[in-house]
Parts: C-alpha cells; structure tokens; sequence
C-alpha cells in the first residue's frame, strides 16, 4: 500500500520536474533568441546609422569634446561680457516660456474637455466617446513641428504657431493622461449632482473635478516641463524665442561662441529649475492623494 | 455645545467659504491676466498683418491637387509639356494631354469654354466667357495686346507680364515665354513617371494583362518603376522614415542599456557609497538638462548629419531620463523578495538576476516602450535639424514652397508612422508584460 503510493508520488515528482525543466528550457530557448533578435537589430541598426551619417562613429568619437571646448573656452576669454549676454537673451528665454505656458494652459484646457467627453461614464454624449478618443489620438500623433512648419508658412515666423502647434499636441496628450484618471474617478458625487438636476456641466465642475484636479496638475506641471524643451527646439526651426538666437548664433560660427554659451547657459538653467520645481510640486500634489 | 464654540465654527466655516470664493474667482482671473498679457506680448493683434493668406490658399489647394504647364518658349517657338514644370513631370518627346490640340495653331482647352490658342510668331489668343476675346503679342521683352485700360482683378497687366487667373487656370505672359496652367484633382504621377511604359495602365491590366515591357515581367517592372519614381521619390521617403524609426529605436534602446547599470548605482539601496550615489544623479540631471536640443548641436559637429548623431542624441538625453525613473522603480523594489533568493545561497549577482530583475522589468518595460513611441515623434524634429530621415524631407519640401503635395504626402506618412509606433509599442507592452487594463 505504502509502496504504491510512494512509487506513484516519486513517478508524478519525476514528470512534474522533467515538464517543468522543459517548460524551462523552452523559456530560456525563448529569451535567448529574443535577446538575439534584439541584439542582431541593434548592431545591424547601428551599422546602417553609421553608415548613412556624413561622418562615422568611430571618426567622430574622439571630437565630440572639440565643439563644448571651443565654446567653453571661447566664453572663458569673453567671460566678462557673459552677464551682458545672459542679459540680452533673456526676454528671449521669457518668450520660449511663454510659448510653453499658454501651450500648456490650453492644452489642459483643450484636454481637460477632450478627457471629460472621453470617459466612459461621465461623456456628454456617451455615443460620441469613441470619436473623441480618435480626436485626442489624432492630435497626439501630430509631431509639433509638423504644425509648426505648416503655420509658420501661412502666419509667419515668431511664437504663435510654436504656441497653436504645442498647445494641439498638448491637448491630445492629456486628454488621454487626463481620460485615464477621470475613469477612475468616483461616481457617487456626479450622481448625487444629478440628483437634484445639475446640468452636465455642473456636474464635472463639482463632482469630478475636485476629485481628478491634483492628478491633473501634477501631469500638467510634467507637460509643462517637456514643452519649454518642445518650444525651445521649435524655435530652432523658426518659431521664436532661445531656439531662434541660438540658431543664428550658431550660422555666425566660432568668434561668437560666447554667445552660443550664454544661450546654452540659459537654457540648461531654465531646464534644470523647472524640471525641480514641477518634481517637488508633482510630489506634494500626489502625496496629498493618498489621505 | 455652547455658544462660543458655534460661533468660532461659525467664524471658521465663513473663513473656509471667503478662501474658497477667493480661490474661485482669483485662478480664473490670474489666468486670464496672464492670456492678456500673452496677447500683447505675442502681438496677436498683429497676427492678422503678418498673417498670409494667400499661402494659406495655395497651401490648401496644391496640397490635393496638381497643374500641368504647358510652356511656349518666345525665343525658339518651342511647346513642352510638364507636370508641375519640373523636368521629371516632362512629356516624352511627341506625347503631350488630350486637352492639346492643332500642329500650326496650338489650341489649349482649360474646360468651361476657356480656349488659349498659340498662334504663330509668337502670338496668343485667350477666350474666356464673358470676356473680349484677349490678343496678346510678344516682342522681344515686351507685350502688346489688346486689354482694355481698367481691368478685373482677375488680371494683371503691365507691358512686361500679363498674369490672368480664372477658375479653369492661370495664364502668364512675359516677353520670353507663355505659359498656361491647368489644374487636376489629384496627386499626379503618384504611381508611375510618364517615361515609364506602366503609365496609365490599369492595375488589372498590370497584374493579368500581357506583357508591357518585352525586357521585364509586368509585376516586377511597376514595383521597380513606382519605386523609383524620380517625382515622388518612394524609395528614398521609405528611407526617411527607416531612418527616423531607426534614431528612435537606437537612441531608446540605447539609452536604456545605459541606464540601466546607472541606476543601481544611483539607487539608495544597491548603492551604499552616498557620494557615488550623487555624483550619478547629478549625471542624469546633467544630461536631462542639456536637452536634446544642444546635445544635437554639439554631436553634429563630431559626426556630421546624418541619423547617427539624431540617434546618440535621443540616447544621452534619455539615458538621464531612464536613468531617473530606474533608479527610482529600484527603490521600490520589495525587499522580501531578495531575502527569499539570497537565503538559497545566491551570490549578489544572482540576487540581481533574480530577485531585483523580475520585479523592475514591468515597470522598465513599459517606460521604454512609452518612450519609444514618443521618440519616433522627437526624432521627426531633431531629424530636420540634424539633417535625417522625414523631418528632414518635410522642412526642404516646406522651404521650397513648391511642392505642396508632398508637403501633405510627408504630413500624412508622419501621422500614420506615430500612430504606427503607438499602437506597436501598445501592443508590445500587452505581449511583454499583460494589458494595463
């Protein structure tokens, strides 16, 4: 009796190890050629960017100091003339600003009803909600610069189309971040506004905003942080601001490298400051969500 | 509870209530300070001077559609045909529309009865309804004709250049050379060039129909044909675009490989040395800061344009960013876990493999993959500054202000390769690590 049952448990621990070494193998088997895969795309990526770049990698590689060095030690001669500098680009640096905030208010703004008419269980017009989710993802898949150049054409250059092109993209973007919390949202509020007849839009001001607002301007806070780099590279191809100077200050070449340090100066200090400012307040704002 | 104490709640609550009306009343107002401000400080009253409207005209209506040119030279007396008058939309030698009739006398049908005829010594006829027949003669640099004194707007006219505009078409006139402009619906050419024998075949005749090309088979000859198509240049947008896929996948993945070991290194618990551990934040915030913008710049100089340098920019960038978010997804890592592995007797690289790897991948995963999509759309930008892939093609189809049409083909093929890389590295993400919801 005894013996049989050990036999049959030993004979049953016996396929059981044997299935789970396969079931093993077959994994690592797995991993292992997706990790193939992987590699053999990334060297093989690698030589055709190679390739197609003007110059190769390994050319390049022992120059990339050369460029900051010139620039660095060109500004260290100049370096009494770097406050004047910062001075002069900073209504520039104000502009690149601006262009982010008011993208970044109307595109919450944009994106805050996008969100609202998205989400199921709050929509307006609960038929539409599909609709408004192609809106917002067609407005997220739209590059900036792609509506930035179409409006620099028709506008002309300077900040207003670097502002319509980010605010767009903003709008799609947090409509979606937006959508995703406002689902989450709890009902009990909105209904008990609909109980005594608060209209749709009553409804979202009292009963759901309240509750999705510290979401929301903790991924508005983050939005913002990534459209000063959005409006700063925009201007680049001509619409406005820091990304404009430094694009002329660059075409004039070396003699005015101070200038192109004064640029990088203010740029990477604009970047770093409210990159902390928008971490911390993004902290407090979701440590506040959990009492 | 007494009366003190109900009028101090009493006194609180209105406290609460005036704050609260303040607050209300006070974010609208400081937002829309802000707006006026902002509309001063961008000149938006401004806006509608600067603003050009014709462009906006040409852009919407090239943008679906395409003119013919049909070109007299004053000086030879010689007629050629062009799409959009480039020389690779040219009419093969002795080909030219259907709507170009007469050897001696050319006539142009424009359609709706507008008729230009090009008489010899260089004379031209244009009927237009409702309108005096126009005669018009060149000689030399110069034009004569018979127009009367005040003119519709619709047509410019001065002794050197007559320019006329009507629904049909455009008609412009100078002493050297005549030429008319007929507009089509449409994106011409779009398949095949007028050289190649596959023009205006249909795609049965192409797929089941005989032989077109005695030297090639039907199928292989179109695809070759379409595919070079010198107008529209197929092959090197297909180029474009694998170049920008490519930046964002090199930059991505690389960035993460990077930040990978950089951030246990950053991370409170795999890294006890406190100095280590904020030499590396520092890195990260150092690179993050330096945004992809000036990494651009500074690594066009070493390696020249190309994808290559799109690529090592998106990956410095982003391996602060990745190395920000790893670092911070390891300190979450439950501890329990770790003990579990390291009590079997795993060494501290197998309690790495094992304990920490499986339970920070989800969370790396979908950053990466996260990633990935929005970096095919930053690379689209840096692209048209570093001089790669389809940001680069849109900004020269943009400058020469010419080619609308292909300004809206690149438009279009950016929005369908985001959207692409948005539902794949959706997709990747429920394959990888479950859906989120």
């Amino acid at each position: 009796m005894a013996d049989i049952s050990l036999g049959g448990a030993a004979h049953s621990v016996g396929s059981i190890q044997s299935s789970y070494m396969a079931q093993v193998h077959r994994r690592r088997l797995y991993g292992g050629l997706t990790l193939l895969i992987f590699v053999v795309l990334m060297v093989s990526g690698f030589n055709i960017a190679d390739d197609r770049n003007a110059g190769g990698f390994w050319e390049g590689l022992h120059q990339i100091g050369d460029y900051p060095a010139d620039v660095l030690s060109e500004a260290w001669e100049k370096r009494a003339d770097l406050p004047g500098l910062i001075a002069k680009y900073f209504p520039a640096l104000v502009e690149t600003i601006n262009i982010a905030a008011v993208s970044t208010l109307i595109g919450a703004i944009g994106g805050l009803f996008l969100s609202l008419l998205g989400a199921r269980g709050l929509a307006k017009w609960p038929r539409l909600i599909a609709m408004f989710r192609r809106i917002s993802d067609i407005m997220r898949a739209v590059p900036e610069i792609v509506i930035a150049l179409v409006l620099i054409f028709v506008l002309g250059g300077g900040p207003v189309p670097a502002m319509i092109a980010i605010a767009i993209h903003t709008a799609g973007a947090l409509g979606k971040m937006f959508s995703e919390v406002a689902e989450n949202a709890d009902l009990k509020p909105v209904e008990g506004l609909a109980s005594t007849g608060a209209t749709w839009f009553q409804r979202m001001l009292l009963g759901v905003l309240p509750q999705v607002a510290p979401n929301y301007l903790s991924y508005s806070l983050l939005r913002f942080e990534i459209n000063i780099r959005a409006s700063a590279i925009l201007g680049f191809v001509g619409a406005g601001g820091l990304g404009y100077e430094l694009r002329n200050a660059m075409a004039w070449g070396p003699g005015r490298f101070d200038e192109a340090a004064a640029i990088f100066i203010l740029l990477f200090g604009t970047i770093v400051f409210f990159d902390q400012v928008s971490s911390r307040y993004r902290n407090r704002l979701t440590e506040g969500q959990g009492q | 509870m007494t009366a003190a104490d109900l009028s101090l709640t009493k006194h609180n609550a209105d406290k609460l209530f005036q704050r609260k009306r303040l607050i209300g009343f006070g974010i609208p107002a400081v937002i829309f300070a802000y707006l006026v401000y902002i509309f001063f400080a961008f000149d938006i009253s401004g806006l509608a001077g600067r603003a050009n409207l014709d462009n906006a005209v040409t852009l919407a209506s090239d943008s679906w559609s395409h003119k013919v040119h049909v070109t007299r030279d004053n000086r030879s007396g010689e007629i050629s045909y062009a799409v959009e008058g480039e020389r690779k939309g040219r009419y093969p030698e002795g080909q030219r529309p259907g709507w170009v009739s007469g050897d001696e006398v050319t006539t142009i049908d424009l359609g709706g009865d507008h008729i230009v005829r090009y008489l010899p010594d260089n004379r031209t006829e244009i009927e237009i309804p409702g309108f005096p027949m126009i005669e018009v003669q060149a000689e030399g640099r110069s034009l004569t004709s018979n127009l009367p004194a005040d003119l519709p707007d619709w047509i410019s006219a001065s002794n050197r250049r007559i320019g006329i505009t009507t629904p049909e078409g455009r008609i412009t006139m100078t002493g050297a050379r005549t030429e008319v402009f007929n507009y089509f619906p449409g994106w011409e050419l779009f398949w095949f060039t007028l050289d190649s024998p596959y023009h205006g075949q249909g795609l049965g005749t192409i797929l089941f129909g005989e032989q077109i090309d005695p030297t090639r088979s039907n199928i292989a000859g179109a695809i070759s044909d379409w595919w070079n198509n010198a107008m529209w240049r197929h092959k090197d947008v297909a180029w474009a675009i694998g170049e920008t896929i490519l930046m964002a996948f090199l930059g991505t993945m690389g960035a993460a490989i990077i930040a990978l070991p950089l951030a246990f290194m950053a991370a409170k618990r795999f890294s006890p040395v406190m100095m280590l551990r904020a030499a590396t934040r520092r890195v990260f915030d150092f690179v993050r800061g330096v945004d992809a913008l000036i990494w651009t710049v500074v690594l066009a100089r070493a390696f020249g344009p190309g994808p290559l340098t799109g690529a090592l920019a998106i990956l410095i960038t982003d391996t602060g960013t990745f190395g920000k978010i790893f670092s911070e997804a390891l300190e979450n890592v439950d501890q329990k876990q770790i003990e579990g592995v390291e009590s079997t007797g795993a060494k501290p690289l197998q309690r790495y493999r094992f304990g920490v790897i499986p339970q920070v991948v989800p969370v790396l995963l979908a950053q990466i993959l996260y990633f990935l999509e929005s970096n095919t759309r930053s690379a689209t930008i840096i692209g048209a500054i570093t001089g790669g892939g389809i940001g680069l093609m849109l900004t020269q189809a943009m400058q020469t202000q010419k080619d609308w049409e292909e300004v809206a083909y690149y438009i279009v093929l950016i929005v369908v390769m985001v959207m692409f890389m948005d539902w794949f590295s959706g997709w990747l993400r429920g394959k990888l690590i479950g859906r989120k919801d």
